[in-house]
């Protein structure tokens, strides 16, 4: 206000405006194009201070709103994401899981209830229809969500082909076991190679696209917003520059329009890169402690699933089929399955084993628990285990069956307090996975509003400020 | 004591009496045993269908495929062998579980039967009087010969296929069965046996067994499916995944015993001897065993255990035979 400034009475306005304008009449005003008459008003303007003013002014203005605009933008597309991590995503994740999981303990539970014969619990026939019916509705839901043409969408074709195929080859297999025929016992190995080569690869390879999709939500979430922050650097850096301009020319300190506009940016790349940071790390930690916890304690789940499976078959086909080398087949499956459970030695589950992993990913006491838990029963699991093939091995049928489906310390019992001690687990970092995603959602919360707000505002403190200075020259 | 006297003067008399039926009874039941052309000698398996457990290249001494079914002469005696079992006061007998009508278990009742099992039953009477204490160990297939030569079984009655590889390895009693391979398929099928009406077929077989020896050598025209036990044959054949099955005429009874759409086609097209498998050294138990077997023959009579055993278990499904096997012996 003060000084007087230095450069507008060399250039006033009426050459500037009319001597581009004398030389452009000459030609036929009608053929003029709007354009050609914005490119010289812009060249006459570039050479006077209040129409470089204008120009800055409008540079200004454009550049804040643009940083607005992207911002918004890119932190609606990574709330988006967020909320596919949680919302879509990870249930349909979880609900293949759930697949997975009831078509290995229909299996499980098949051969259970076979070995028991005539005398086959109904605990034991409402578990197995549980598990089919489960499986079915989690289908219904998994291909909603699914085109036919995705890698998910032929996983879902081949189990809902085969799962009716197995459920006969079940039901034939109870029949005849029923009449006491030991064909029932081939058809229930003949159902069990289905599940094992068809429908479980399947339901792992679902269990993988829809985990392969939960990472990449979990990755366009967490994407740092690259242009959203250029923006508001080339925005800010252009308030400032204005500002360092304006002051070599009049010396005056501070255009409150420019500051204005200026601290609404600045407030507004602060906010973004620290919503975005406290959402990456939500997201981070919902995935480290809670999406990959599930994905191995899930696979621990499955594993204990198949070596109660093959423990079954082990008496069932009675060395009715060997490996190549020799061994019974069912027998050899138990120990890989157990091999990769915990690992081949005895005490503390080896580091590269499900439960070793699952041990070192949970992050809390109320995580570690149950896994520790479910380890010390699956080494009670392979005593009981080693008890009944011993017994079977002398030819003693009898208590080898005892020991594994009766009712004196059975493996069967093992089995089922793993079982639960690993839904445990789950249940548990299920909550975590969701508390810790909801936390690093609930960041971005108004931030593309308020960049739209402050945007706005910003542009408004950038023209008022401009047109401070210009109003000087009238 | 009135039966042991009378199983004794048996024994004594068993000689001669074979001596005396063997015409008649070879006539009758054994023309493919006698007529010489015997793969079942050199083939590897029988059973339920495993690998053979040996292929040894050289047959033990003298040892044909004509004469590999003769045994050691019956003795009602003893000797180290028997008085170990005596001593142990159980006979541990390895069986199969898994093969209706010969051994298997019962789902429901969990118990074992079959014609293997009541033939083991007689032998552990014989041995150790008539509250024997039998115990059945189930072995597979493969661990048949094994079990046998760490002794972890006193004697072996699983459908065991006497041939020269394996009397190399064990001793066997003589024959009590006679079966050979033979094709299984549906009642109404058109195939007729193990011939070139299984043009076209798709036929199933047990991995590694004789029947795919069989098959391999003379396919007339058939695609070829194996599977890992025998019994996963009729699996396919009902499902609809095989048209027919080739396996031990004994395994194709056992399979068409629980499926009355499916029958046996034709003859059995080699010759397997059944028989007792025991370890080499109990020379004196190879003796007892063939004096049970005489008795359980008894002469091929009507009321024979034996007949009465093949009443019960096999005669529905393997109709037509008149008598059990004649004993051939080598001394």
């Amino acid at each position: 206000m003060p000084a007087t400034p230095s450069a507008p009475p060399v250039s006033s306005m009426p050459p500037a405006s009319s001597a581009p304008a004398g030389s452009a009449s000459p030609p036929a005003p009608g053929h003029r194009t709007a354009w050609a008459d914005g490119l010289d008003e812009l060249r006459a303007a570039a050479t006077t201070e209040p129409g470089r003013l204008r120009v800055i002014g409008a540079v200004l203005a454009l550049l804040v709103l643009v940083f607005g605009a992207v911002t918004a933008w890119q932190v609606t597309d990574r709330t988006a994401a967020a909320d596919d991590v949680v919302e879509r995503s990870q249930p349909l994740s979880a609900a293949a899981a759930d697949i997975y999981r009831s078509l290995a303990d229909a299996d499980t539970t098949a051969a259970g209830g076979f070995l028991a014969g005539g005398a086959e619990s109904k605990a034991t026939r409402d578990r197995y229809a549980a598990d089919i019916a489960t499986a079915s509705q989690r289908l219904v839901q998994a291909s909603a969500n699914t085109r036919a043409s995705d890698p998910a969408g032929r996983q879902i074709a081949t189990i809902n082909s085969g799962l009716p195929r197995y459920t006969g080859l079940i039901e034939t297999a109870r029949t005849n076991n029923r009449q006491g025929l030991p064909l029932g016992g081939a058809y229930l190995r003949y159902a069990n190679d289905q599940m094992r080569t068809e429908l479980l690869p399947a339901a792992r390879a679902l269990y993988d696209a829809e985990t392969d999709r939960l990472a990449g939500d979990y990755a366009a979430a967490k994407a740092w917003p690259w242009y959203a922050l250029a923006a508001g650097l080339v925005a800010v850096g252009a308030l400032l520059w204005a500002q360092r301009r304006n002051y070599r020319r009049t010396n005056r300190v501070f255009n409150k329009g420019l500051l204005a506009a200026t601290g609404a940016s600045v407030a507004l790349l602060v906010w973004l890169g620290a919503a975005h940071a406290v959402a990456r790390s939500g997201l981070s930690d919902s995935y480290e402690q809670g999406a990959r916890s599930l994905r191995v304690l899930n696979e621990a789940r499955i594993d204990s699933l198949q070596a109660r499976g093959d423990e079954n078959l082990t008496l069932v086909a009675r060395g009715a089929v060997l490996t190549k080398d020799q061994k019974d087949f069912y027998e050899v499956g138990f120990r890989s399955g157990m091999a990769d459970l915990v690992g081949s030695g005895s005490g503390a589950a080896s580091a590269g084993s499900r439960l070793g992993a699952a041990l070192a990913l949970a992050d809390d006491e109320a995580g570690r628990q149950p896994v520790r838990e479910a380890l010390a029963q699956v080494r009670q699991w392979q005593a009981r285990h080693d008890q009944a093939r011993t017994a079977d091995d002398k030819g003693d049928y009898e208590q080898a069956l005892a020991k594994v489906i009766g009712t004196d310390r059975p493996t069967r019992e093992s089995f089922d307090r793993v079982d639960a001690e690993l839904h445990k687990a789950l249940t548990h970092e299920q909550a975590e996975f969701r508390s810790a995603a909801d936390g690093g959602r609930a960041a971005f919360g108004l931030l593309a509003v308020g960049a739209a707000v402050l945007a706005v505002l910003a542009a408004v403190g950038a023209v008022l400020g401009i047109g401070r200075r210009l109003s000087e020259y009238r | 004591m009135r039966g042991r006297g009378l199983l004794n003067l048996r024994a004594a008399l068993a000689p001669v009496a074979s001596g005396v039926c063997v015409m008649v009874a070879a006539a009758a039941v054994l023309v493919p045993a006698l007529s010489g052309d015997g793969p079942s000698g050199a083939s590897g398996s029988a059973g339920a269908g495993g690998p053979g457990t040996a292929r040894a290249a050289q047959a033990a001494v003298g040892c044909t495929p004509q004469n590999a079914v003769q045994s050691l002469r019956p003795s009602p005696g003893g000797g180290e062998a028997v008085d170990r079992i005596k001593r142990h006061g159980q006979l541990v007998v390895g069986v199969d579980q898994n093969t209706y009508r010969w051994g298997y278990r019962d789902p429901n009742t969990g118990k074992l039967e079959g014609f293997d099992i009541e033939l083991a039953r007689a032998i552990a009477k014989d041995i150790l009087g008539p509250d024997a204490k039998v115990v059945f160990q189930a072995v597979p297939t493969n661990q048949r010969i094994t079990a046998l030569q760490k002794r972890t079984v006193d004697m072996v009655v699983r459908t065991v296929t006497i041939n020269c590889a394996r009397k190399e390895q064990v001793a066997f009693s003589t024959a009590y069965f006679q079966a050979g391979q033979q094709v299984l398929a549906p009642r109404t099928a058109k195939i007729t046996g193990f011939d070139d009406s299984l043009r076209g077929q798709r036929v199933c077989t047990a991995a590694g067994s004789t029947g795919e020896s069989e098959l391999s050598a003379r396919r007339h025209g058939a695609r070829v499916l194996t599977v890992p036990n025998q019994l996963d044959c009729l699996v396919r054949l009902q499902l609809g995944e095989a048209d027919a099955v080739v396996t031990d005429s004994a395994l194709a009874a056992a399979q068409a015993a629980q499926d009355p759409t499916v029958q046996l086609k034709g003859k059995p097209f080699t010759d397997e001897s059944y028989g007792v498998a025991l370890n080499k050294d109990d020379v004196d138990l190879v003796r007892r065993v063939n004096k049970v077997l005489d008795d359980y023959r008894g002469g091929g009579g009507a009321d024979s255990p034996w007949m009465r055993a093949y009443h019960t278990w096999l005669e529905a499904d393997l109709p037509g035979i008149s008598g059990p096997p004649t004993p051939e012996y080598s001394d």
